[in-house]
């Protein structure tokens, strides 16, 4: 069992912030992601759990187990890093038995547990090769078998597939979340790309200047984004947001047009998904900017009472810029920010 | 590009082609041709050595050189030039390498000004130190001692040692610590397991160059020794009142060994002005 608890976490460097008071608990066996742009403090709180980074706060708990004052060694972890730290110096062979060396297992169990995680990871033809001899998918699979042959309760990786390139992220990540799934670990994953989020995640925690704004399924955190940042962060392209005016008891006017929205009295901003959207009789008047089409669907970047507004159309709809478009969004799809908290209300 | 000989572009290339290979023929000879004629004068016989002009190809005459390897007192004094060279190298390598290590790895207050501090020591020029140091090592008694001299010498070769090692530390990735210490490692075994193996080359070059500041180091020698002198020292004070042919023979002996050290471990002195490696 190796349930995380992260509660009260902060952290500050000299006077800057780098985390407010973050509280997360990550099931046993999860796969959670921390996303978030460059800056937001993922990195820092992985660094925190890992014990490569002190705490300003709070405390970090794994199975039970009080482990913010303990060395790295100590706190059941295995880490992949984003430049790989593969030593130079050492054969694969060696640098996958490398943790298990240090826990002093007999020469024949590192044998067997460095050929497993090798097989698992492709890597078995590698065992003699020095790191230099490697290309990054190689080193970036040593890296990953390194981590696993330790057994660990907690695997933490930060941005391992960055540094790869396209097409080899694309196949390290199916391979990633395979081999993890089969490992039965707690898995923590940072990334500044969402897709990779998407696809890997059970859930993601989505970061921005120091705090956790929302941790939920990757599906929850594309349809009800809980705050607008999080609306704006996530999807390419991100969800579109217009000014909405207060028309009676719960009904709002966007663009000329009357939604039902929350009772709220404060003022709203209204959202929706570029997909969510297609052209009808009525809708939202759309003045059509630009056309880009992507093959399966176009994007069409519209005016919409002076806002940029964005929709993905079926690919055989004829438009151009310069045409007047009614779009009228799906109902069930649209979303509601408040002005002045940025979170969602319903 | 064009292959015509007329195209301006090729001509000044042409030109500063020219003009970068004259210059390092140039350099190499400013280097090796006193070299050179050092070597040829050592091993030529006393009377060629005072005629002219001069032979360029050396004629192997042993007589200067074998002089000197039965002249009193010269086997002490490379003896002790050995023994002082040796302590600096482990001194200056003791002290400066953790020097570097937190240099490289560790933010503190005042960093900045430590470094420059480091290369402040080198600022004070040592004949003004000589006097005080003399005295100072009279009452503690260390004058003519062998160690005496080697703690100057560490004084002269530590900010060398420091910056060598600062910039080999900072070349090793501190992901590589981390790594290892997430993999069980303390820092202690992190440094033996990962760091040390892969700076111990790097080490051995500042090693090597802290012995050849102390096998170079005349002033402090001289100053600082008497009974106990280095082989600089000796070879100044005896080479003083010596025929031409045994100065020749002298110097060579002087040169030679340094020369082999510095040979040695050049790609690390180049990477320590940065030039290579990072």
């Amino acid at each position: 069992m190796a349930e995380i608890q992260i509660k009260n976490v902060a952290k500050r460097f000299g006077s800057y912030q780098a985390l407010h008071d973050i509280n997360l608990t990550i099931a046993d066996q999860e796969f959670m992601v921390l996303l978030g742009a460059s800056g937001c403090g993922k990195s820092t709180l992985l660094r925190i759990i890992a014990g490569l980074e002190t705490q300003t706060e709070g405390e970090v708990w794994i199975g039970g187990r009080r482990i913010d004052h303990l060395p790295p060694r100590e706190r059941g972890i295995a880490m992949v890093f984003q430049n790989y730290a593969v030593f130079p110096h050492l054969t694969v062979f060696e640098n996958i038995g490398f943790g298990l060396r240090m826990q002093k297992l007999p020469n024949d169990e590192v044998k067997r547990r460095v050929e497993r995680t090798a097989e698992l990871m492709h890597i078995e033809q590698l065992l003699g090769r020095y790191s230099g001899e490697l290309s990054g998918g190689q080193r970036q699979r040593v890296a990953v078998a390194r981590a696993l042959a330790m057994e660990p309760d907690v695997i933490l990786m930060d941005e391992p597939l960055s540094n790869l390139d396209a097409l080899l992220r694309l196949e390290m990540r199916a391979e990633l979340k395979g081999v993890l799934a089969e490992s039965n670990t707690t898995a923590i994953y940072v990334t500044h790309d969402q897709v990779e989020a998407m696809s890997l995640a059970d859930r993601i925690s989505v970061m921005h200047e120091g705090r956790i704004v929302q941790a939920a399924t990757p599906v929850e955190v594309y349809r009800n984004p809980a705050e607008r940042f999080v609306a704006g962060f996530i999807g390419n392209p991100p969800m579109n947001f217009l000014p909405a005016a207060s028309a009676d008891g719960g009904k709002w006017q966007v663009a000329g047009e009357i939604y039902d929205g929350p009772a709220a009295a404060n003022g709203v901003e209204f959202a929706i998904r570029p997909e969510d959207i297609a052209p009808a009789d009525t809708g939202l008047p759309a003045k059509v900017r630009l056309v880009e089409p992507l093959g399966a669907h176009l994007l069409v970047t519209c005016d919409v009472d002076g806002t940029m507004f964005r929709a993905i159309l079926e690919s055989d709809l004829q438009v151009k810029p310069g045409d007047m478009l009614k779009l009228a969004p799906q109902t069930d799809r649209i979303r509601w920010f408040d002005s002045s908290t940025s979170l969602a209300v319903a | 590009m064009t292959t015509v000989d007329t195209n301006p572009g090729t001509d000044t290339r042409k030109a500063g082609r020219f003009v970068y290979i004259s210059a390092v023929v140039l350099l190499c000879a400013w280097v090796i041709v006193p070299l050179y004629f050092l070597l040829i004068n050592t091993l030529s016989s006393p009377d060629t050595v005072n005629s002219f002009p001069k032979a360029f190809v050396p004629e192997f005459d042993l007589g200067s050189l074998s002089f000197f390897a039965s002249f009193a007192g010269m086997l002490t004094a490379l003896k002790n030039s050995v023994l002082v060279a040796g302590m600096t190298m482990i001194m200056s390598i003791v002290v400066g390498a953790p020097a570097g290590y937190a240099l490289s790895r560790f933010d503190f207050r005042g960093k900045e000004l430590f470094r420059l501090l480091i290369l402040l020591t080198r600022a004070f020029p040592l004949p003004l130190l000589a006097l005080p140091l003399a005295v100072m090592f009279i009452r503690t008694g260390l004058d003519d001692t062998v160690f005496g001299l080697a703690l100057v010498h560490t004084t002269l070769a530590i900010p060398f040692a420091v910056l060598i090692t600062f910039s080999l530390f900072s070349g090793i990735p501190l992901e590589l610590e981390e790594a290892a210490w997430t993999l069980g490692c303390t820092r202690l075994t992190a440094f033996t397991k990962v760091v040390l193996p892969l700076i111990l080359p790097g080490i051995t070059a500042s090693a090597i160059f802290a012995f050849v500041i102390s096998w170079n180091e005349v002033f402090a020698a001289a100053v600082l020794t008497i009974e106990n002198r280095t082989l600089t020292a000796f070879l100044l004070q005896n080479l003083d009142t010596s025929p031409l042919h045994l100065k020749f023979a002298g110097g060579f002996i002087l040169v030679v060994p340094a020369l082999i050290f510095i040979f040695a471990v050049r790609k690390y002195l180049f990477a320590m002005w940065g030039i290579a490696n990072r």
